[in-house]
């Protein structure tokens, strides 16, 4: 089975799964672990969005 | 006055690390962990991280294989590719299994099909820090 998926959609479930279990991981706490897992998450969604303006501004 | 002159050319003795007993869990998590992502959780009864842990591994790695990602061997020969082997194999049984039925050798067909291969290594990367941390909750260093 193999499956397609657009570039942003890949980045979101990346950060998804690797914001999971960086919040278990990291943390002691559960309510920290959903903290810093949301945290993660929000960095990794921001980051790709932030490149993905950076890569339109230099190409224009 | 001597005494404090004695005193400063002491060698100062570096603090000694407390020994952590070895416990048949210590030794069984980790290496339950490695081999079925987020087991060595769920055998120490965290069943809620363990199966987070499960689903967020194993459904990387899948989907690294459906995005018809490369599975990288031990005898790449070139540094990028012996990287890309020590993630891959944190993934363990996951690994061993891709290898067994000889999935994960498609080439690459389309421009995602590189985030397959870098799904399969993180979802290995991923799977060591499970591994520490299931270590560190069977030696009680993490509740």
């Amino acid at each position: 089975m193999t499956i397609q998926l657009t570039h942003f959609s890949a980045a979101v479930l990346f950060a998804l799964f690797a914001s999971i279990v960086f919040g278990i991981t990291q943390r002691s706490e559960t309510r920290e672990m959903v903290r810093y897992g949301l945290y993660c998450f929000a960095m990794f969604v921001g980051g790709v969005i932030v490149a993905g303006w950076a890569m339109w501004i230099l190409r224009r | 006055m001597a005494n404090s002159t004695t005193e400063k050319t002491r060698p100062v003795e570096p603090p000694k690390a407390e020994a952590q007993p070895v416990t048949t869990m210590s030794v069984m998590a980790p290496a339950i962990a490695w081999l079925i992502p987020g087991a060595g959780h769920l055998i120490q009864k965290r069943w809620g991280r363990g199966i987070l842990l499960m689903v967020s591994i194993f459904a990387m790695f899948l989907l690294g294989l459906a995005l018809q990602g490369r599975i990288y061997k031990p005898n790449g020969g070139d540094i990028l590719d012996i990287l890309g082997f020590v993630g891959d194999i944190g993934a363990g049984g996951l690994y061993i299994v891709t290898r067994a039925m000889d999935w994960g050798q498609g080439a690459i067909a389309h421009a995602t099909a590189d985030y397959g291969t870098k799904y399969l290594i993180v979802a290995g990367l991923l799977n060591f820090i499970a591994v520490a941390d299931a270590y560190h909750i069977a030696i009680g260093k993490k509740p």
